[in-house]
């Protein structure tokens, strides 16, 4: 089993995210995505459930297809929105061909503490794979993959939010005042997200028919 | 986005931007009672259901609740 976890900054209110979450696909970062539907959906106890199956094309080196025979793959996306913390919380999973791979993603939408226009994504990954023999190669591979793609769905995701949200103020003040290493390292994820969130749009504009 | 079945697509486009509205109007600002877009809802999980069928997809194995059960995996490091 390899275990992920990444963490990232969003220059977006809390509100803006959620919103932009039910819309992220599609975005130019997104054409392997089939399909997305919407197959749960409820209020409990004033919290927002979900879930989403989404159909994706099966990008696999040929050594793979040995294990995995098959064009595409369905996904699971658990959510719970609560609205009254500000907490979104995702949970996906592939549905099927869990033995040979099987890639779990968690991902917590908060509030930043730091600046109420901004979100902090908290995302957590688990790559297995049962196949005796390959079951290291599998989960090198998959973790390679999926932190490729983490990188990939947050551009998109930005994407999307700049085009909802065009007359946004996404330039980070430059004025304030970073004590801690921590904000330090934050600055420079922000510095690298709007740079990531700027490039979207040109990538876009150099890929049409993919848009 | 398209729906997983072709027959799907005008009824989820309907539902979809109900929902986008409900959840910006009502949802996020602490109305959270969802009747609004229930009958949208109805008709495109009909379409959806049968769409899933004709494709073998396990409609019990797709409502599973994992989220914030004991099933639910945790990060290593972390209880």
């Amino acid at each position: 089993m390899r275990f992920f976890e990444s963490s990232n900054i969003f220059n977006y209110s809390w509100e803006q995210v959620v919103q932009g979450f039910w819309r992220r696909y599609p975005n130019p970062n997104s054409n392997h995505v089939l399909s997305e539907d919407t197959v749960i959906r409820e209020v409990q106890a004033g919290k927002l459930i979900s879930k989403r199956l989404l159909s994706k094309t099966n990008n696999i080196p040929n050594w793979a297809k040995r294990f995995i025979n098959t064009t595409y793959v369905y996904i699971v996306e658990e959510s719970i929105v609560d609205a009254k913390n500000k907490i979104l919380v995702t949970y996906t999973r592939n549905l099927g061909f869990t033995k040979v791979m099987s890639v779990t993603e968690k991902v917590i939408y908060k509030q930043s503490d730091e600046n109420p226009m901004k979100t902090v994504a908290t995302r957590y990954a688990w790559i297995d794979s049962q196949v005796r023999g390959f079951s290291k190669a599998i989960c090198a591979f998959g973790y390679d993959r999926f932190k490729k793609n983490a990188h990939k769905m947050v551009g998109g995701f930005n994407f999307v939010l700049q085009n909802m949200y065009p007359n946004q103020q996404v330039i980070p003040t430059a004025h304030t005042n970073i004590k801690t290493a921590n904000k330090l390292k934050d600055a420079a994820k922000n510095a690298s997200e709007l740079a990531k969130s700027r490039a979207a749009p040109i990538y876009a504009s150099l890929h049409p028919n993919q848009s | 986005m398209n729906s997983i079945g072709e027959a799907c697509n005008d009824l989820k486009k309907e539902y979809d931007d109900c929902f986008n509205s409900w959840f910006s109007d009502h949802f996020l600002r602490g109305r959270t009672n969802d009747s609004l877009c229930a009958p949208l809802f109805k008709v495109y999980q009909d379409c959806v259901k049968k769409a899933m069928k004709q494709q073998n997809i396990d409609f019990e194995e797709v409502k599973k609740d994992l989220l914030e059960t004991p099933h639910e995996k945790k990060p290593q490091g972390k209880s």
